[in-house]
């Protein structure tokens, strides 16, 4: 039997954290994977070139991050969340800076929502990622609807 | 891609409405395993039948976030330099179903939708169909782009 989201999870904040070091091999992976052919994503030399410390990586890399941040509550048996029913609405990206391989980016997770619609659930959740002096460096919300019977 | 333009755009270089990228992208269950492994989602719909059909889809569908991060790769050829995208978003509609050989076309219109001059931004809205299906919504991305040339002389159009 399907278990529902349960709503007492809307509004929390989890303690931010661990560190991720953005590598670049994986920005490269990436954006082959999706298509993006600047070499500003996997060429060092072009990114510097261009005024970047590193390979820059493409708008929605972050959603790896965003989604391992994420899984401590979508996981946690306690959420109610049955994975398997779980589809994706809606997706958002803010990015203040550009992302490049080498910085070091501190996840903080919150449960923006949790509400009922038509049979299902829709979850909003929302990653802030800042920096180690704590600056505002992009943020992804993420809006899954677990669907019901 | 061999058609790079040989400057980034400037803000008064666009116009409402115009088209700045026009794509089709072929999405196959190659496509799926490598996004799998790039971004680290493995949920099984991405790849096994079995299982997409025990969760009530068609068949193995696509990663929405894959149909997102592809989608916009159009746009950022024609704007040179992607990181002027300062912010994406977008609603999955329809999901995207992949045969087991051969492909399905993804295709994306980026248009101009709206221009804010103080903010320094342009609001670029992506069409992505397959098969004439919309498979994402009031997909937009915001672009920060420089104002004008740095002469300051020419107007909108007066190229």
């Amino acid at each position: 039997m399907p278990t529902t989201p349960d709503p007492a999870f809307a509004g929390r904040t989890y303690p931010a954290g661990p560190v991720h070091t953005v590598s670049a091999a994986k920005i490269v992976e990436f954006a082959r994977a999706t298509g993006a052919t600047s070499a500003l994503h996997t060429d060092a030399e072009a990114a510097r070139g261009a005024g970047h410390a590193d390979v820059v990586a493409p708008p929605t890399f972050l959603v790896s991050l965003a989604q391992a941040t994420e899984a401590q509550y979508i996981e946690d048996p306690a959420s109610g969340i049955d994975f398997s029913r779980v589809v994706h609405g809606e997706e958002s990206f803010t990015l203040h800076r550009p992302v490049v391989a080498g910085d070091r980016l501190v996840p903080t997770l919150t449960v923006e929502a949790i509400r009922a619609a038509g049979g299902h659930a829709m979850v909003t959740t929302r990653v802030d990622l800042a920096d180690e002096a704590g600056t505002e460096v992009a943020a992804v919300r993420s809006m899954l609807v677990v669907r019901g019977d | 891609m061999t058609t790079t333009p040989a400057a980034p755009a400037d803000l008064s270089a666009l116009t409402v409405g115009q088209e700045l990228a026009r794509t089709r992208h072929e999405v196959s269950r190659d496509t799926l395993v490598r996004y799998a492994g790039a971004s680290g989602d493995f949920n099984p719909i991405h790849y096994n039948d079995a299982v997409a059909e025990q969760a009530g889809l068609p068949g193995v569908i696509a990663h929405g976030m894959l149909t997102m991060g592809t989608a916009i790769t159009g746009l950022l050829d024609a704007i040179v330099d992607p990181t002027a995208v300062r912010a994406y978003s977008t609603r999955f509609t329809n999901p995207i179903p992949v045969p087991a050989t051969g492909s399905v076309a993804l295709e994306v219109v980026a248009v101009v939708g709206a221009i804010d001059e103080a903010a320094g931004t342009a609001r670029v809205d992506l069409t992505a169909q397959v098969d004439g299906t919309k498979v994402l919504g009031r997909a937009r991305a915001t672009l920060a782009l420089p104002a004008a040339p740095a002469d300051g002389s020419a107007e909108q159009g007066a190229a």
